[in-house]
């Protein structure tokens, strides 16, 4: 832990746009407090950028406390830096010292192409929720709230599910770019609860082609998705995932999907 | 041109004006809903559930967001929970109470129907969140859980960990994607709204900046709903997040929809204090740590002993000695002040004096350690990831911290703004909250607009409005696609000193101290008159490197605060004008001899409605008096 306030050599990657090539450029940033969050500190050296009349760094942020999941990057190789239960914006300073150097990345994967340096496109999360993370329940149907009963685990297990900012950690930190934490958590959440069982099995089956069709590879049990995720989400739903796409791949019929 | 204010309330008592309303409103038959086409700005609770409802009607829904997706709005970071009248503990809560308690908290500044039909729907909300799928905190026994929030001696809030917000926009965002998949909803990420085009008088489409590309695209519609949230940032720092901006809501003032009660700005009592310059924004721990933990000061000046070596009579729980009845609960605007004067009395604490103690420690001896971290274990988290300082063992240190803006685009009872077809939702109106917005009822208003409110009154609007064939080509579209053009080419051709985040910075100070928790003549006139130095020196000395073709975020920053820079002032003529204290608006002349704020209903009961008249001309003060019916009006007491 440092106090003071430290100078740290960053390198940072430079990518004018998804057809560019990038590369890694050196940084040095003076004058850091451990109080400063890690944004703030690429803040500050973005100012200095402007000072100069240079392109600022790139980077998706938005609430800076942890829940938007706007904000990416590999921070010395591990998504978010790491931290246990941390977003990249929840990072503070204190956990750096004086002189040290720091890579820093954008989420490597098929499915999330580089926008511009650190900023990547995650629009093949959308389009996974697209294929079946809702219950349909059209505004005005609904009975009342506690006309079925939901027990406190099983809701408290769905919340866990529930949990995800859909960052995209789990694809970045996984071998095969696998999207299957983020997917499997609402499969999980949704066929947890009452309300969204009547949909399970072809949510199951619809958001895993989906997922394949859209670049992301699949899940071989590495669990670097759970050791980097921000929310702390438990591979476990992805094995209630597998369950419930085996379960419909035997069970389900629908007629249109054999037409 | 002269704008004329018609709250369209509906005639009858108050509880049968909503069920009358929907009677008479018309109604659009299922085939031709199909042949309308609505925009949608902002893809938070309001208008993540206006979309997906909209296109659940079969309507066609055009929707926009400046995130990478829908379900990023800053909605997401809202903690602790919903009201809803539901009355499950049995504690003596109804529609009437929640309604009472709403108009008694915005200290007698909004409308009596507005509010009455937000209580109404409020049920309905949690019925449709849990037939969605959220996961709200249940009991043992499989019922839902409530727990107690500000301003309220009942305990009507839902919610899901402190994690509300979340649950519900994912709620309402679902909702979104299945209609996306079924092509009733085209979604655009990414995309910030630059200007509102009007054809005869109609808010008829949008021009907006693709931020990826820079380029600006033309998008035509038969009606435009506006739900695009507050206007905090003005102020540099708040809890909102980074990209939240006026200027949607603000380039709509200047193209004639009126701006009602700017300077109703809420300070939300329990944040983590400012630690330094470089800090970029605040962090909101949420108000339902209240039901638990004690705000305390020492007693003693500059008593350098750590808080738990500070014994019980020597300090001063202030919140629990002033008011008695509600205590830790008490709302908002007036922990916050009482929290401002003991720092002010040099009783604050921490490093910059800027803080007061909120402590768990009597809760945990009472209840146990596990029961509270069951509460309060993520928002425990978040805080010692930010301080570094471990809650369950010393207490927190906070201060308040700009959180919500009551004021917003004057509505009518139908969401409509003073230009036709222009509809405003969730906190970019000004309707429902008056001078103060209670806790947990952020979540509520947003989804009752969008769930409950809007898909009527869009109907009968556009069932009952002649509205021409417009495309993109119609010269409207050029003329506003041009004048954006031109603010964009002469923000980067300045070329001067100054970063935007350094002039943000400076206006943000102005704001604080003049126009911030305590406000005065002499400092309002200041604000006023720094404000419009500093927009003129923005203008001449900003630093926006880079052009229009990429990805160019000091651009988007730069334009978000020129127009800060305009609406600040407007803040500070709307404070200066409105001589009186009530809810968060408070003015030193006006207090009673106990320090709280003093209303003056015989000549302020009423919303100040703002309308633009033109850069170098002064905007005309409107009233629209405020009728109370059936809440009688008296000086708010919470002691």
């Amino acid at each position: 832990m440092a106090s003071g306030n430290m100078s740290l050599n960053l390198k940072i990657w430079r990518q004018k746009s998804g057809e560019d090539q990038g590369k890694l450029v050196d940084y040095q940033v003076q004058n850091v407090s451990p109080d400063m969050s890690f944004l703030e500190m690429i803040d500050v050296l973005n100012e200095q950028l402007v000072r100069k009349g240079e392109d600022t760094i790139a980077f998706d942020h938005d609430c800076r406390e942890g829940i938007c999941g706007m904000c990416s990057m590999m921070i010395d190789g591990k998504a978010h830096g790491g931290f246990k239960n941390t977003t990249t914006c929840q990072v503070h300073m204190r956990h750096y010292k004086d002189g040290d150097t720091i890579v820093i990345e954008p989420f490597r994967a098929r499915a999330f192409p580089v926008i511009k340096d650190l900023t990547v496109d995650r629009t093949a999360i959308d389009k996974v929720m697209m294929a079946g993370g809702y219950i349909t329940a059209s505004t005005g149907n609904a009975q009342d709230g506690n006309a079925v009963l939901i027990p406190k685990p099983i809701a408290d297990e769905a919340m866990d599910a529930a949990a995800c900012i859909a960052c995209g950690a789990c694809v970045a930190s996984c071998p095969n770019s696998s999207g299957m934490l983020f997917m499997g958590a609402k499969i999980s959440q949704l066929a947890l609860l009452p309300q969204g069982k009547p949909e399970s099995p072809k949510r199951a089956l619809n958001m895993v082609q989906t997922h394949d069709n859209l670049g992301f590879g699949n899940c071989s049990t590495h669990a670097e998705c759970e050791a980097t995720c921000p929310k702390g989400i438990s591979i476990e739903h992805i094995a209630r995932m597998n369950r419930e796409y085996l379960k419909a791949a035997f069970t389900y019929y629908d007629k249109k999907r054999s037409e | 041109m002269s704008i004329k204010l018609d709250s369209k309330i509906p005639q009858g008592p108050l509880s049968e004006k909503w069920e009358k309303h929907k009677f008479d409103s018309k109604l659009i038959n299922p085939a031709n809903k199909r042949k309308f086409t609505v925009i949608v700005v902002g893809t938070g609770l309001a208008g993540g559930s206006a979309a997906a409802t909209l296109a659940e009607l079969g309507y066609n829904v055009l929707s926009f967001c400046i995130q990478d997706s829908p379900r990023r709005a800053h909605s997401i970071a809202a903690q602790g929970g919903i009201n809803a009248a539901k009355n499950y503990p049995n504690d003596g809560d109804s529609i009437k109470r929640l309604f009472y308690d709403t108009v008694k908290g915005g200290d007698y500044r909004a409308r009596e129907a507005n509010v009455y039909r937000l209580a109404q729907v409020s049920n309905n909300i949690i019925d449709q969140m849990v037939a969605q799928g959220v996961p709200f905190a249940r009991e043992y026994g499989g019922y839902l859980d409530n727990r107690s929030f500000g301003g309220a001696q009942v305990s009507r809030t839902f919610y899901a960990r402190g994690q509300t917000g979340q649950q519900l926009l994912l709620g309402a965002y679902s909702g979104m994607m299945k209609m996306v998949a079924k092509g009733k909803i085209k979604q655009f990420n990414r995309r910030e709204m630059m200007d509102l085009v009007t054809i005869n008088g109609k808010a008829r489409g949008i021009i907006v900046r693709n931020l990826i590309t820079g380029e600006l695209e033309r998008y035509a519609a038969d009606a435009v709903l506006l739900c695009t949230g507050g206007y905090g940032n003005v102020f540099y720092l708040s809890t909102n997040a980074k990209a939240s901006n006026a200027s949607a809501a603000w380039r709509c003032y200047k193209k004639g929809a009126a701006f009602a009660n700017p300077c109703f700005t809420q300070i939300h009592p329990t944040c983590i204090p400012v630690h330094g310059d470089y800090q970029s924004k605040l962090t909101l721990m949420s108000e339902s740590l209240r039901n638990d933990g004690r705000v305390w000061v020492p007693k003693k000046k500059d008593d350098s002993r750590k808080p738990a070596d500070i014994p019980d009579e020597e300090r001063d729980y202030y919140l629990e000695r002033v008011y008695p009845s509600f205590g830790n609960l008490a709302p908002r605007d007036v922990s916050s002040r009482q929290a401002k004067f003991r720092c002010d009395e040099g009783l604050g604490v921490g490093p910059t004096k800027q803080a007061v103690y909120l402590d768990f420690r009597d809760a945990i001896k009472r209840d146990g350690l596990e029961t509270i971290a069951g509460r309060y274990g993520n928002l425990f988290e978040m805080y010692e990831r930010i301080t570094g300082d471990d809650p369950y063992k010393t207490p927190m240190m906070i201060y308040p911290a700009v959180h919500y803006t009551m004021g917003g685009l004057w509505v009518d009872y139908n969401l409509m703004s003073t230009i036709p077809g222009l509809h405003v939702l969730g906190e970019a109106n000004f309707s429902d909250h008056g001078a103060n917005r209670l806790g947990a009822s952020a979540l509520m208003q947003g989804l009752a607009d969008g769930y409950f409110v809007i898909p009527y009154t869009l109907g009968h609007y556009l069932a009952s409005t002649p509205l021409e064939k417009v495309t993109t080509d119609d010269n409207a579209f050029k003329d506003a696609e041009q004048a954006v053009m031109l603010q964009t080419s002469k923000l980067l051709g300045v070329n001067g000193k100054r970063t935007v985040d350094d002039f943000h910075k400076a206006l943000g100070h102005t704001m604080w101290d003049h126009v911030g928790m305590s406000r005065n003549e002499a400092g309002l006139k200041k604000a006023i008159h720094d404000i419009r130095n500093l927009r003129e020196e923005f203008w001449q000395d900003v630093n926006v490197p880079g052009d229009t073709g990429n990805f160019n975020l000091e651009l988007h920053k730069a334009t978000r605060l020129a127009d800060f820079l305009e609406l600040g002032e407007l803040m500070a003529l709307d404070a200066l004008e409105r001589r009186e204290s009530c809810g968060g608006h408070f003015r030193e002349e006006y207090q009673t001899e106990d320090n709280e704020a003093k209303r003056d209903d015989e000549n302020f009961a009423h919303a100040a409605v703002w309308e633009y008249t033109g850069a170098n001309s002064s905007p005309i003060r409107h009233q629209e008096e405020l009728q109370f019916e059936n809440v009688k009006l008296a000086t708010r007491s919470y002691k």
